[in-house]
């Protein structure tokens, strides 16, 4: 009986760690996620950020980049690509900007998510620099143009003919107390 | 099942039955009497997200807003789904691990008692809390039983808090009944029972139980987040911070498609005891069952986001998870050969549980193929969220877990109660159902293929007489509940006396046992040749 009892122990406690590792699976699902998203170049993620050396364009191909500008509920600003639409050379280097007014008469801070579309042409753009990097700041009715620089990879794959690049504006203001705006590079690159 | 008895079973004279009065069950360790009080409450369960299901079907009767509002009718999509799920099949399958693992494997008990009394005690606390978001401010969880973020987060009602923690609280209640199903099985086998001998039930909970232990933390974790989102500041499922919502349905699928298996691999079980029994044959494919049940618990952590296809996931993702989840179709096919199979050139016999037990084999079988349909991943853009989907789901759930459920409890109440039951009362309750079931959920997917997008209280006007149909059946089949609910009561307050083996072709140590089951069973093990 005291065998049994030993044998019942030994196992419960096994099963009840078994039930805390998965519980610890589930949180750990949450930067699992993220690196796989990374890796595979999935979910339209950009993680191709920063300086790129300049090699020959290959004229030989036209690629579409659309640019779409949206606010997330609630964001009065007003935002938006000063072009639509751009024809580019993979390889060739291309700067773009957005548009950004700030309507309201109190100073506010933004932050710019880009996605890309198709999620496998993600990888192949490559952004130089990008105000998606830092956090944006207005004054009441200030506005500003905020510039793009980016390069289309020359391994795009040949049926991709068209990229779009969407950028989505998140009111940040609430979350940080006037002066202690950051431009945290390295945290923000990785969106 | 070989396993012939070289003894008839070691039935301990205690001198002790239960204890008298309220204490009898609040204070209980008995697995007969736990077993009991789950499967009264899940019964109550049934009961009550029948109600709402019917607020549904009676909102939906006609196109136009009649009975409820909006918001009220959203509170009652999500708690029937909660409650069916996690207060009905759930529980009802843990009262018949309860009652019937240990007698079929020879144990005098379960093997942690005190624990199986409070893995049980928990779940009313959970439930009340749960329905008493209802009567709070901003009203109850609105957001489906899927509970997907924001929904569930950002622009979820205050009483989200109360929900979150009810979920932590079944989620408790199952991992302690699982432990304490693998406990049981594993260590209080008796001699001679060899794995390969056990009951397929038995099998089935076995496997379930691994499932439940792997996937209810998962659970814990995602309401964990949200709670967090919530009210700590994080951004789990915030894109505005960093977090992504498309992350939630990830996790929960990950939680919830083993969930779905949780949900029908007993019922497995309880078909593959019942089949035999009624056919006179022994069960085909013994061996084939067992592995065909492991394969699809396995399969089920792989098929997650095919709940999620139209999320925008890449196309290498939307195959491997097409091809991945019609995999599944091969163990579950082999399942359903093999009971085809064990009823060929048998002689049977069509007692109640046995008409449950042929209506679970062909409703489930259809439900299996729409679930096939919709695992066809360009064909789900179209099927996705429609009434196609809650066809499916239902089709799997009701004619599926619940049939087998209430076969169980007609094919086992002789044993429990030591009276046969009405056989023309159950004959009528089943087809009652039967008919009923098929008239509320078969149109559903005519208006799913037509289009109609499910939750949603009013919906446009070619949808009216397939709707009106649906709900029709939907109250022909809840009010013959009341059918099943008389017929035990009934059966428990008499009626003919049962005898040991109840049923001509029964097979199996809890046969053995006489009618009713004494309150101490196999306190000596029995000798299994």
């Amino acid at each position: 009986m005291d065998n049994l009892r030993r044998r019942n122990r030994r196992l419960v406690l096994q099963l009840m760690l078994g039930g805390i590792f998965m519980f610890g699976f589930g949180f750990a699902l949450v930067p699992l996620y993220d690196v796989f998203c990374r890796v595979t170049g999935l979910n339209g993620k950009i993680t191709n950020t920063g300086p790129v050396a300049i090699a020959a364009a290959d004229t030989s191909r036209d690629v579409r980049v659309q640019f779409i500008g949206v606010n997330n509920e609630g964001m009065p600003w007003e935002f938006r690509p000063l072009l639509n639409t751009v024809s580019v050379n993979p390889g060739e280097m291309r700067q773009m900007a957005f548009f950004a007014r700030n309507p309201t008469p109190r100073r506010m801070v933004a932050q710019a998510i880009p996605s890309v579309t198709p999620s496998e042409a993600a990888q192949y753009l490559h952004k130089v620099s990008c105000f998606c990097f830092d956090q944006q700041a207005l004054d009441a009715d200030e506005h500003m143009e905020m510039p793009l620089l980016f390069v289309i990879d020359k391994k795009l794959p040949a049926d991709i003919h068209t990229i779009t690049l969407s950028y989505t504006l998140f009111d940040i203001t609430p979350d940080l107390s006037a002066g202690q705006i950051t431009n945290d590079d390295t945290q923000r690159s990785t969106l | 099942m070989d396993t012939t008895l070289s003894q008839t079973a070691g039935i301990a004279d205690h001198g002790h039955g239960p204890a008298k009065g309220l204490g009898r069950w609040l204070f209980t360790t008995n697995h007969k009497d736990i077993g009991s009080l789950y499967l009264w409450f899940s019964l109550l369960m049934f009961l009550t997200g029948g109600c709402m299901a019917l607020m549904i079907r009676a909102e939906l009767f006609q196109p136009g807003l009649q009975l409820i509002q909006p918001e009220f009718f959203n509170q009652m999509t999500t708690m029937h789904g909660l409650i069916m799920v996690f207060g009905a099949v759930m529980p009802a399958f843990v009262g018949l691990a309860n009652w019937m693992i240990p007698i079929m494997v020879g144990a005098p008990d379960m093997a942690l008692p005190r624990m199986n009394n409070w893995s049980f005690w928990i779940l009313p606390f959970a439930f009340t809390l749960m329905i008493s978001t209802l009567f709070m401010e901003g009203g109850g969880p609105d957001f489906g039983w899927t509970f997907y973020a924001p929904l569930s987060t950002t622009y979820a009602p205050p009483s989200v808090t109360f929900f979150i923690f009810a979920v932590h609280m079944m989620g408790f209640s199952s991992i302690m009944g699982a432990i304490n199903i693998i406990a049981t099985i594993l260590n209080l086998r008796a001699p001679g029972m060899t794995m390969m001998k056990l009951p397929l039930f038995v099998w089935t909970w076995l496997i379930t139980a691994f499932l439940l232990i792997a996937v209810m933390p998962v659970l814990a974790g995602v309401v964990t987040m949200m709670l967090m989102d919530i009210h700590f500041g994080t951004s789990f499922f915030n894109a505005a911070g960093g977090g992504d919502p498309v992350l939630f349905q990830h996790v929960f699928w990950f939680f919830g498609h083993p969930e779905v298996y949780i949900m029908i691999l007993p019922a497995f079980g309880i078909i593959s005891e019942i089949i035999p029994t009624f056919a006179r044959k022994r069960l085909f494919g013994y061996a084939s069952m067992v592995y065909a049940t492991s394969s699809i618990a396995l399969l089920s952590f792989l098929v997650w986001a095919h709940h999620m296809f139209a999320v925008g996931m890449p196309l290498a993702g939307e195959l491997f998870f097409m091809y991945a989840t019609m995999l599944i179709a091969v163990p579950t096919g082999v399942k359903v050969f093999n009971w085809v199979a064990t009823m060929f050139h048998g002689s049977m016999t069509f007692e109640t549980p046995m008409l449950f037990a042929l209506a679970f084999v062909v409703l489930f079988t259809i439900g299996g193929f729409s679930g096939l349909m919709l695992a066809i991943a360009p064909a789900d853009f179209q099927y996705h969220d429609t009434y196609f989907v809650v066809a499916h789901f239902h089709y799997v759930l009701v004619p599926g877990a619940i049939f087998s459920i209430m076969a169980g409890v007609y094919y086992w109440l002789p044993k429990w109660t030591g009276h046969m039951l009405n056989e023309r009362l159950g004959k009528a309750h089943f087809w009652l159902s039967f008919i009923g079931v098929n008239i509320t959920f078969f149109p559903m997917h005519f208006v799913g293929l037509a289009g109609m997008p499910r939750r949603i209280p009013d919906y446009a006007l070619q949808f009216a007489d397939f709707n009106a149909v649906a709900s029709v059946g939907a109250f022909i089949f809840g009010f013959s509940q009341l059918v099943f609910v008389y017929n035990i009561i009934s059966c428990i307050r008499g009626g003919e006396r049962a005898t040991d083996q109840v049923w001509e072709g029964s097979h199996g140590l809890e046969w053995t046992l006489p009618s009713p089951a004494p309150y101490h069973t196999f306190s000596k093990p029995p000798l299994i040749k």
